[in-house]
């Protein structure tokens, strides 16, 4: 796709996205929107998206393996329901997440990529079970297992987004600003160099090609997409506590990017959609719905490594050969 | 001193257990590249195998244990190899890194949904008498275990070191292509390998689950702690993964007296944080040269 086509899709998404939770029946569409929950839902997908392609940066692009996803967006949430509660606007709260996130995927990363590739993947590891210890047993800052209630939703140049819809175009916006920033990156010089620095490292790094430092950089963004959705996340859910955001949804990040297709841009919204969602659909079936999804995710990686944006895309261009 | 001693003798056998699982994850590593996200899980399930066997079958104490052993060695050894590692070797490290991962998550929950979700009590071959050594009592259990670890361990390195088909696993670990030209059997190896791994978290398991209760969600804890033992040692050594094994099972129990019960997670995982940062290759390892 050209870059023209490409961005008109994308806007045509973003406009139906949008109007996904309006009731339009009165402008005789027989449409009646989405309730309160469904609205929620899916605000929590596009939440799950933005540190999901966090995840996708670090894995599909620069071929590295993070554990610590949920922890990033832990801090992220801990932070900002924290700075908010002090009185200081989301904004700054959202950009110190996605700061300091940024900071502490440096000084992980750092350390962790001298040594052999999947160092970064035990060293995340680490770090994802430290931090959930430090959320549990720091009462006096997180509230321990009690947690941090009535986080207020912020408002937006003095439009109050309380509303359920309102905050959900809120999240829309800054996550269509957040895949825009990152289709962008993907594009550059820069995202070539990762690009280039997946597929063969060795002539990467003879093209001239510091890969340790394009490798530390991806690291780091993706922790700090981590760190704004969790700034995201607090504001929605309105309450947080340690269990979201110990070692096994960081296990599920990694999951649902694979599940998507790594490496493919849409990968992230598909694999976060199926996560978000899954539960949902199989809510009937209560504690069997992990044991399904283990098993899925098995069988995907065992005929599809591709995922399912892989797995289209193979659909589709075999179905045009014919 | 002598409330030293205890904790560092108890430290000890904890520290034997993680050895015996960190050194089935290391093997793992170094014949088939599969870094095992699921290793604690393979410790986790042993013991349901044999409780399984005594509640549901009434097989009695002893022979549900080999039966244990035996199982996890089928299921954990041979239907890992062939299921789950054999199609994926090809692919690359991520499409196994994510398997395991799912496979750890279905052990776990299909033990919660088909055994129970609570902690079970787990009977021990040796009785917890305690027995007073100048000062120092220790109990029998725990000796037990310690002796027992400490003489699998022993037997693992004289087979390993000790017998033809032992050096020929290790040529495999170290370069399978020559190996195969040597006239190594490589297949046959690599699933030794996953053999020897499937019985060793079986011992673990049956040593583990008297002391901390077989739980579901056990393997959370012990494979974290096999990860960090297997890399604090050197990663690609297996005396690496015993040192690193003891030293955390000694670190752990004195961290839980002196230090806080909150934080007690916490020590190994600095542990590792300070091996990455100031000797990466482990205490043990040996430097690997980059693989061009």
């Amino acid at each position: 796709m050209s870059t023209r086509t490409s961005l008109l899709v994308g806007l045509a998404l973003l406009v139906l996205l949008a109007l996904v939770p309006v009731d339009l029946s009165d402008i005789g569409v027989p449409y009646p929107g989405l309730r309160r929950y469904g609205t929620y839902i899916l605000t929590l997908w596009l939440v799950t998206a933005i540190a999901a392609m966090g995840v996708n940066l670090i894995v599909g692009y620069a071929g590295q393996e993070t554990l610590a996803q949920a922890a990033f967006v832990g801090i992220g949430a801990y932070l900002t329901a924290i700075v908010t509660k002090a009185g200081m606007p989301f904004g700054v709260a959202f950009a110190a997440s996605g700061l300091l996130t940024f900071a502490i995927g440096i000084a992980l990363g750092f350390p962790a990529l001298r040594v052999q590739k999947h160092y970064l993947a035990f060293v995340t590891l680490a770090f994802s079970v430290l931090c959930w210890l430090v959320f549990r047993n720091e009462e006096w800052i997180t509230g321990g297992v009690m947690g941090i209630r009535d986080i207020e939703r912020p408002s937006f140049l003095g439009w109050p987004l309380r509303n359920h819809v309102r905050f959900y175009w809120f999240v829309l916006g800054i996550a269509s600003i957040m895949t825009f920033v990152l289709w962008w990156i993907v594009r550059s010089p820069w995202g070539r160099a990762f690009t280039a620095l997946r597929e063969n490292p060795l002539r990467a790094e003879s093209l001239g090609i510091d890969v340790r430092l394009y490798t530390l950089l991806a690291f780091a963004l993706g922790c700090a997409y981590g760190g704004m959705a969790g700034s995201l996340y607090a504001p929605l859910v309105e309450f947080i506590d340690p269990s979201p955001f110990a070692l096994g949804p960081s296990l599920l990040f990694m999951l649902m990017v694979v599940i998507g297709g790594s490496g493919t841009f849409l990968g992230p919204f598909v694999g976060a959609g199926i996560a978000v969602l899954l539960p949902e659909w199989l809510r009937a079936w209560e504690t069997w719905y992990l044991l399904i999804y283990a098993v899925l995710v098995m069988v995907m990686m065992a005929f599809f490594p591709g995922g399912m944006v892989g797995l289209a895309t193979r659909l589709l261009t075999r179905k045009a050969r014919l | 001193m002598t409330d030293f001693l205890q904790l560092l003798i108890s430290g000890l056998a904890t520290g034997a257990i993680y050895a015996l699982a960190a050194i089935g994850f290391t093997l793992l590593w170094q014949t088939s590249q599969t870094i095992n996200f699921a290793q604690g899980e393979f410790v986790m399930v042993p013991a349901f195998l044999a409780l399984i066997a005594m509640r549901w079958f009434g097989v009695p104490f002893v022979p549900s244990l080999l039966l244990a052993i035996l199982g996890s060695m089928l299921l954990l050894g041979v239907a890992f190899r062939y299921v789950i590692v054999g199609p994926l070797i090809r692919r690359g490290v991520l499409p196994l890194v994510i398997s395991t991962i799912a496979l750890s998550i279905l052990l776990k929950e299909s033990v919660k949904d088909f055994y129970s979700a609570e902690a079970q009590t787990f009977p021990t071959l040796l009785p917890d008498t305690l027995i007073t050594v100048a000062g120092v009592s220790v109990s029998l259990a725990q000796l037990g275990v310690l002796a027992v670890a400490l003489v699998t361990i022993v037997l693992l390195q004289w087979f390993l070191a000790g017998t033809r088909t032992g050096r020929q696993m290790q040529a495999t670990a170290q370069n399978p292509t020559v190996a195969r030209i040597l006239g190594v059997p490589v297949e046959r190896m690599i699933l030794y390998t996953f053999l020897i791994n499937a019985a060793l978290a079986a011992m673990a398991s049956l040593l583990v689950s008297p002391i901390y209760l077989a739980k579901f969600s056990n393997g959370e804890t012990l494979g974290l702690i096999a990860f960090v033992a297997a890399i604090v040692g050197g990663f690609n050594q297996v005396r690496g993964a015993i040192a690193g094994g003891l030293l955390i099972g000694v670190l752990d129990n004195l961290a839980a007296a002196y230090v806080s019960t909150a934080y007690r997670q916490a020590i190994p995982l600095i542990l590792l944080v300070l091996v990455i940062l100031f000797r990466p290759q482990g205490l043990l390892g040996r430097k690997e040269e980059r693989a061009v």
